[in-house]
């Protein structure tokens, strides 16, 4: 039961061959296992999460469950919950519980019905693509427990990986819902930018945050959009869009689709098994009908510089609300007012934090602002315009998620450039605002590769019927880590 | 003083008269509890968003309107980051580049009598943002305590160019702007209450030379400190330059108790506020719809109202601009030239502007609560054109009618008999006896004093109780006199 598919699992519950209480408790019990070593949960409460799984065990004896009422699922700690501790990774918020839901996790409970099975562990305020600077500590990737999982959706990631939740909510700014997932062999979608509103999930960079799903196959992370996505009159940014059913292309033949590879994903800095596996995975793709095209996104070597301006100057900004003065954490000892907030946001914030408050402060500060952040907005347009000007020639673009596997806890904590570059494939997605995901497709040295699906705005059914026609042809997103059963 | 020029630009931060917030659905009311009227989005909970309120755009729409401005067709909200534990969210959500309203002027008239002028100020911008809330440094045993009520509540940042040359010509805009906002409905105008306020950037300088640097006083809430603190500043300006200082870029506080006015800081420790577009909001698109709605329900605007007064009733210029200083002074007036007539419009303006004035101030009533309505008040002045009574007789009728003796001047002139006695035989009557009766004033008359003969003029009317026409007197009077 704990390997089956979200699909497999609302059958189960369905035809009462179990029930949520019990699903729930399954999933419960492995956290209680396998989290001590794992780290992927920072908050788990049974009595909550049973309280759920009664009520959606009431609701599905009523008649009246929706297709994924009584299916855990595990929060990624960026989204408000009420009642729940909510840190976003952050000693700042390590005791904010938090009084209201975020619209996806009312979209979750109250409307899907799922049963939320505890909140998991990210980089610190989701900066980060290791999830080692989270304050309650470092993830172990399930894979290779001397390995980071990714970030900043890491504790997601591997509570899936190691099958603690049958699936997760993450949020990707950089890439942290499609790097985690292709680092533990998940399958992640980042969503068309609007889709899913961000109410309720704590901001790091406003213009660049989505929210979505991760989990175990394309067909489950479709069932999940289904419930995550719709207009918000709460965010302002949410788009008002007909409704649609994500799974609706799953299984539509890939005759006649026109694959792109930019020829920027394809040179120097990737390593060699790992496009050996995508250039697997490409294959595979002709033998399925698809055309493989040449595209270029000549541009996308500006986009981490552009948004190591962006994203920290947006994030400055947003956390300047964590101040010690109406919830939170605040230092015990000060002196006047400015040395409450100098103590509470030096103790309060890590190390990274601090790192890109410092940027974000410094690029849009007088006299700097133009040649930074106005400079960064018009890289911006160019890249986005890039991903048009491909998009005339394919339907969605391929490539590597991440340039490596996993890689070793502490092995690129010291070097900043060389961590931001760990998202040099996925950062462009998010100034485009378009979707992308990141799918198994194969292993190198035993841990898995991940390859990136990019399509047009919208074009999310799309994707997922990409990726889904491909899971039917392999089972690389079926493999489990050994040791965790 | 005279070979100085002082220069005055006003910057206004009107509260609008919105029902809730806006970045968010809690009430603007004023007076609750601390922090009961503050939401999660209020209070900057983690992962709350703004959510622009409509209302407060149609305001800045009218206001727009109202003062020939152009509404610009896309704005910009920007983040002005700075910390203080009344910002919540540790900046405020505000317009920089781009704001709604750009350009535009109002017109006034300054001082009274022969050296009245009108002057016209041209405006830079209106621009919509939130206010923080309030920041309580009692009662707290050594703390502060934060008051959140009012942060988010709608502002209006109304920006002038350095239009002004007095502190008069400053308080003059102001108490203009300040009867604009309230007759376009966009504010109540509360200064008590903070929901209409001034910051005065005010410099001095040899005519036709360079603008000075200027210095910034801050949050003057009455017209009076208003005036008080520029002419303290402009003093002050002088004296430094004349004793070899020069003036350096500051904000000040006025402090009404000293009447002076202090640095709070310069420009050296100024903030860099960091301001960027906000990306948790879209930019504001105002499309052509949209102002047609506005104007659409746009009252008629003071200054036309004055121009109308002016042309169509003959009014001056004066009486037009007291007579338009707030929506409810003109409803009355015009409803009470409603039933006067036309003809009788500048009658009308005088017992407004005088008699009903004086007897509402002496009570302390608004016009809004006066016990004569504007028709029994057009009412009783339309028996003074028609000759029934006179004037004097219609202050008493006024005073009547005041006090609830009945429900209209016909009423109360027919219950108490004060018809003006008009009938010449009756007159006549009346003058034959008074002259019969006062020999001694007929003999000094005729010696050539004047003075006499308003005793005579006196003697009659007091035989009529008042009533008779007082020119039917005189003209009588005089005939029987000469004869």
């Amino acid at each position: 039961m704990i390997h089956s598919s979200l699909k497999a699992l609302s059958a189960a519950l369905a035809s009462r061959q179990i029930s949520s209480v019990e699903l729930s408790t399954l999933f419960l019990d492995r956290i209680d296992r396998l989290n001590p070593e794992i780290n992927a949960f920072v908050t788990v409460d049974r009595e909550k999460t049973l309280a759920m799984a009664r009520a959606a065990d009431a609701r599905i004896a009523a008649g009246n469950a929706g297709p994924l009422t009584g299916i855990p699922i595990a929060q990624k700690d960026i989204f408000c919950a009420e009642g729940w501790l909510t840190t976003c990774g952050s000693r700042m918020l390590s005791n904010f519980v938090s009084p209201y839901d975020a619209t996806v996790i009312r979209k979750m409970h109250a409307e899907a019905g799922m049963v939320s099975l505890g909140k998991t562990n990210m980089d610190e305020f989701a900066m980060g693509s290791s999830n080692e600077t989270s304050y309650f500590g470092s993830v172990k990737n399930p894979w290779d427990r001397s390995r980071v999982p990714g970030g900043s959706s890491g504790g997601s990631a591997a509570a899936i990986a190691a099958r603690m939740a049958p699936a997760a909510t993450g949020t990707d700014t950089g890439g942290s819902i499609r790097q985690p997932a292709g680092l533990c062999n998940l399958t992640g979608l980042k969503p068309t930018y609007g889709v899913v509103s961000r109410y309720g999930m704590i901001a790091f960079a406003s213009s660049l945050d989505q929210g979505g799903p991760m989990a175990g196959s394309a067909e489950d992370c479709a069932l999940l959009l289904n419930t995550m996505v719709g207009f918000d009159e709460r965010d302002s940014t949410s788009l008002d869009r007909p409704a649609e059913d994500y799974a609706r292309d799953l299984d539509k033949p890939l005759a006649g689709l026109r694959i792109g590879l930019p020829k920027e994903f394809f040179g120097e800095g990737c390593d060699a098994k790992v496009m050996a596996a995508v250039q697997s995975a490409i294959d595979e793709y002709r033998k399925l009908g698809a055309t493989i095209v040449d595209v270029s996104l000549p541009n996308s070597h500006l986009s981490v510089p552009a948004y190591y301006v962006i994203a920290p100057a947006e994030a400055s900004s947003n956390l300047s609300r964590f101040d010690g003065v109406r919830y939170g954490y605040r230092a015990p000892e000060y002196g006047n007012l400015d040395d409450m907030y100098a103590k509470t946001r030096a103790q309060g914030f890590g190390g990274e934090v601090k790192r890109r408050i410092l940027i974000g402060t410094y690029v849009l500060s007088h006299g700097y602002y133009d040649a930074y952040y106005l400079q960064a907005q018009r890289i911006r347009r160019l890249i986005a315009n890039d991903f048009v000007e491909a998009f005339k020639t394919c339907d969605v673009i391929l490539g590597p998620t991440s340039p490596s596997t996993a890689f070793k806890l502490g092995e690129k904590s010291a070097d900043p450039v060389q961590m931001y570059l760990s998202d040099i494939y996925t950062i462009a997605v998010n100034l485009a605002g378009l979707p992308g995901m990141s799918l198994p497709c194969g292993f190198v040295d035993g841990l898995p590769v991940g390859m990136q699906l990019i399509g047009n705005y919208f074009d999310e059914a799309r994707l997922l019927n990409v990726a889904h026609r491909y899971q039917q042809v392999c089972d690389w997103h079926l493999r489990r880590p050994d040791g965790i059963d | 003083m005279n070979q100085w020029e002082v220069v005055i630009g006003l910057e206004t931060h009107a509260q609008l008269a919105t029902v809730s917030k806006i970045f968010s659905g809690a009430s603007t009311a004023f007076g609750a509890d601390a922090n009961t009227q503050a939401c999660a989005v209020d209070l900057a909970l983690p992962g709350v968003l703004p959510v622009l309120n409509k209302k407060a755009v149609d305001c800045a729409i009218r206001f727009g309107l109202a003062i020939g401005a152009k509404v610009a067709p896309k704005s910009v909200f920007a983040r002005k980051n700075y910390f203080y534990p009344d910002l919540p969210k540790g900046y405020q959500i505000s317009q920089f580049e781009l704001p709604v309203v750009v350009g535009g002027q109002i017109s006034f008239p300054v001082g009274s009598g022969e050296k009245a002028y009108e002057k016209q100020v041209k405006l830079t911008r209106a621009h919509l943002e939130e206010d923080a809330g309030k920041s309580l440094h009692e009662d707290f045993q050594g703390q502060s305590g934060i008051d959140l009520n009012r942060a988010g509540t709608p502002l209006l940042e109304i920006v002038t160019e350095p239009d002004m040359r007095s502190s008069d010509e400053a308080v003059a805009y102001a108490r203009t702007l300040h009867a604009l906002v309230r007759w376009i409905g966009i504010c109540d105008g509360n200064m008590q209450e903070g929901s209409f306020r001034c910051d005065a950037n005010v410099s001095v300088r040899r005519p036709g030379q360079p603008f000075g640097t200027r210095r910034e006083i801050k949050n003057l809430n009455s017209f009076r400190f208003l005036k008080e603190a520029i002419d303290y500043e402009v003093q002050w300006q002088i004296n430094e330059i004349e004793e070899g200082r020069a003036i350096q870029q500051a904000t000040v506080l006025f402090d009404p108790d000293t009447g002076e006015t202090r640095t709070m800081r310069t420009k050296e420790d100024a903030h860099d506020y960091r301001y960027f577009p906000d990306p948790d909001l879209l930019p504001l698109v105002i499309g052509a719809d949209w102002i047609a709605r506005v104007q659409g329900e746009l009252p008629e605007l003071p200054a036309q109202k004055r121009e109308r007064f002016i042309n169509e009733l003959g009014l001056s210029a004066y009486d037009a601009s007291t007579l338009t200083a707030s929506q409810e002074i003109a409803d009355y007036f015009e409803s009470t030239v409603a039933v006067a007539g036309k003809a009788s419009a500048k009658p009308c303006a005088n017992w407004v502007m005088v008699d009903l004035a004086a007897r509402l101030n002496k009570e302390g009533l608004e016009i809004a609560a006066s016990p004569v309505s504007a028709a029994q008040l057009g009412g009783l002045i339309a028996r003074i054109a028609d000759t029934t009574i006179s004037n004097n007789i219609a202050k008493k009728v006024f005073e009547a009618l005041w006090t609830g003796e009945g429900a209209s001047a016909d009423e109360i002139i027919e219950k108490q008999g004060l018809k003006q006695i008009t009938d010449t035989g009756a007159i006549e009557k009346l003058v034959d006896e008074v002259l019969a009766a006062n020999p001694g004033n007929v003999a000094e008359f005729r010696a050539g004093k004047e003075k006499a003969f308003n005793a005579l003029v006196g003697q009659v009317m007091k035989a009529a109780k008042g009533k008779a026409n007082p020119q039917q007197v005189n003209d009588l009077l005089r005939q029987k006199l000469a004869g």
